[in-house]
């Protein structure tokens, strides 16, 4: 389970303050599947990196399972986010160098797992994908779909309990982006927690709990 | 993350730019390979005099008529500088600590034997020669211990010169001449191939007293002195200096001791390694700044890789060591190609040219790798630590 409580987020650019967030107190149960929509700087991101542990709060308070993020060590942070938490970005962010297989490894490699175990697990969840025969491109080897659907595999090759999305078919085509998306569902019938970050009405309204941000605040949360 | 992941993930980033990579090492190679070609030649040369000195021992003490200071310069204070005589060289036997004298005088003659000539060194020696050059006989026997005065007419020929003159045949007893003068073939030694450019087999060895009457010579031309092993060189000295000078009156002579000469080529070969070791370290350092900046630039390019490895659990720590690994494996190329530059450049100089002695110890290479990887290391610092340091949404946003 996830709780906020009175979390804000400002920014200092120059001598102005930019309130990102503004008092934002939120629960999410397990499993549950959330999109997060709103106009563009009402600070969807800047909640989604948040709840990543990519960025801290100005103030309020993050309990991840019934722990107290916020006050965790650099190192400790780092532990969570590899296990925890699994991140899939607009821009994909694969390393051009490595195969589809290696950026899938790549958590397990940070995690210092033995090479067997590795190849092992990769190998399942390329095949859950489609992407076996894919393994050894390249990503520009690959499309955008496919690119995406590696990001999918990778952020959660180390079983997190959390995975977040950040307009995650925003550089696909409406065919790619469904894949995506029913990709990414899939996973959350599986019980992972879901929260994506959209512009599209479409996506969106899929999730089964849909909340809305204008101007740093959650102004609509409805759910069913 | 196991050792070997992270070798694996920084060779595939220096992999991913192999020219620029290459082009970055050189510096390094180039300083390496300059380091060990030259270390090597200064080595094989250090080497090659060493043995030439040392080979008779370290234990001696040369002393030559006539007082030299340092600028090569008579003093000039003793007009009348005394000949080294056979008495002289007979007094220094019964100093503390010496095993034998050898009084020397040496020249060219010519030497006749069996209907054939042929001019040869001449050396002038005592009985104690060839225990005190470690120099075998190879038949019969060496100049006995005669009278120093009044030595009987024997000689000892070289192996060359033996085989110059009777060839396979026995010269024992045999007859010759050497210049001009009768002398009768007790002994031939084995053979002592060059030293220091003489050959010391193409040699009659005859005593001190008759080479002295030989050339003309009033006084020997050098007196070797050989002390026991591990006796202290400066008590030896000042025994020679005290008969010596008790003798003649004043210092009118010189002394010079192996560890002397030693010194002096250790001095001069300390100055050499000392030079190339500079010549090699700006060139090391040229290449470790190539490091510096190849790794700053690595860092920016790959920000948003950070960020993502960030994203993906990795701790400061882990980048800190993947960025420090890759500026460490760039130097440690570099090193290979520079071993493999200056161990091959070694050897080609020892091929091409023979005579130039060359000599590359396993501890100068393994050295010589440390060195450039202490050096990547010392390049890579900053910029890994800068790659560490990074926000991890900052580094992620970064295009
Ligand atoms: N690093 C930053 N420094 C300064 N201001 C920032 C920073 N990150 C975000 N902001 C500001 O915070 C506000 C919220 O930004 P955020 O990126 O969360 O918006 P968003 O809802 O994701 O918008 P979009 O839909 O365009 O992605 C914006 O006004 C933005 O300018
Ligand atoms: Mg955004």
């Amino acid at each position: 389970m996830i709780t906020l409580e009175g979390i804000n987020r400002i920014f200092q650019v120059g001598d102005q303050q930019v309130h990102a967030l503004d008092d934002i107190n939120l629960t999410i149960q397990p499993g549950e599947y959330l999109s997060l929509m709103g106009p563009s700087g009402s600070g969807k991101s800047t909640l989604l990196n948040i709840l990543g542990l990519l960025d801290k709060p100005t103030s309020g308070r993050y309990l991840l399972e019934g722990r107290e993020i916020t006050s965790l060590s650099d190192d400790e942070q780092a532990t969570v986010r590899g296990e925890k938490i699994g991140f899939v970005f607009q821009f994909f962010h694969l390393v051009p160098r490595m195969s589809a297989f290696e950026n899938v490894e790549l958590p397990l490699v940070l995690a210092g797992m033995a090479p067997s175990v590795r190849r092992e697990r990769v190998n399942v969840i390329l095949e859950q994908l489609g992407l076996m025969d894919r393994a050894h491109h390249r990503p520009d080897q690959l499309s955008g779909g496919q690119r995406q659907r590696i990001a999918i595999a990778r952020a959660t090759i180390m079983k997190p309990s959390l995975l977040l999305a950040d307009e995650p078919t925003g550089n696909l085509d409406s065919r790619s982006g469904t894949d995506v998306v029913e990709v990414l569902e899939k996973l959350n019938a599986g019980g992972i927690t879901l929260v994506v970050v959209t512009h599209d009405g479409q996506v969106g309204k899929r999730a089964g709990r849909r909340l809305r941000m204008v101007d740093g605040a959650i102004v609509k949360d409805e759910r069913g | 993350m196991l050792s070997r992941d992270f070798i694996g993930f920084s060779l595939s980033s220096v992999m991913a730019h192999r020219t620029r990579s290459i082009l970055t090492t050189m510096g390094i190679a180039v300083g390496i390979a300059a380091v060990v070609l030259l270390t090597s030649i200064g080595e094989g040369v250090n080497r090659f005099v060493l043995a030439e000195f040392t080979q008779f021992g370290t234990n001696i003490v040369a002393i030559n008529p006539g007082k030299v200071t340092t600028f090569g310069a008579p003093t000039g204070v003793f007009n009348t500088v005394r000949p080294l005589s056979l008495e002289d060289s007979d007094a220094l036997n019964k100093i503390p600590y010496v095993t034998s004298v050898v009084p020397v005088v040496q020249g060219n003659a010519e030497v006749e034997g069996q209907g054939r000539t042929r001019r040869t060194m001449v050396y002038g020696v005592g009985s104690q020669f060839p225990g005190a050059f470690k120099f075998g006989v190879a038949a019969g026997g060496f100049l006995p211990d005669d009278d120093p005065r009044a030595p009987r007419a024997y000689a000892v020929l070289g192996s060359k010169l033996k085989n110059e003159l009777f060839g396979e045949a026995n010269a024992l007893g045999e007859r010759i001449r050497v210049g001009g003068d009768r002398y009768r073939v007790v002994g031939y030694m084995q053979s002592k191939g060059q030293v220091l450019g003489f050959d010391l087999d193409d040699t009659v060895y005859i005593p001190a007293a008759r080479a002295l009457d030989l050339f003309g010579r009033e006084g020997l031309m050098e007196i070797d002195v050989l002390y026991a092993e591990g006796a202290p060189a400066e008590e030896v000295v000042a025994g020679v200096n005290r008969v010596l000078i008790s003798r003649h009156g004043g210092e009118d002579f010189t002394v010079t001791t192996q560890q002397q000469m030693l010194d002096v080529l250790g001095s001069v070969l300390g100055v050499l390694t000392f030079a190339v070791g500079a010549l090699g370290g700006i060139s090391l350092l040229v290449g470790g700044v190539g490091i510096l900046t190849i790794m700053i630039i690595a860092v920016r390019e790959r920000t948003s890789e950070i960020g993502l490895l960030r994203a993906l659990g990795a701790t400061r720590q882990q980048i800190l060591r993947v960025f420090l690994g890759e500026a460490v494996i760039l130097s440690a190329l570099g090193g290979l190609m520079g071993l493999a530059l200056g161990i091959g450049g070694a050897w080609l100089l020892h091929f091409l040219i023979p005579a130039m002695p060359v000599h590359t110890p396993v501890s100068y290479i393994l050295m010589a790798e440390a060195m450039a990887v202490v050096i990547g290391l010392a390049a890579g610092v900053t910029p890994a630590r800068r790659a560490a340091a990074m926000e991890p949404l900052e580094a992620l946003r970064a295009e």
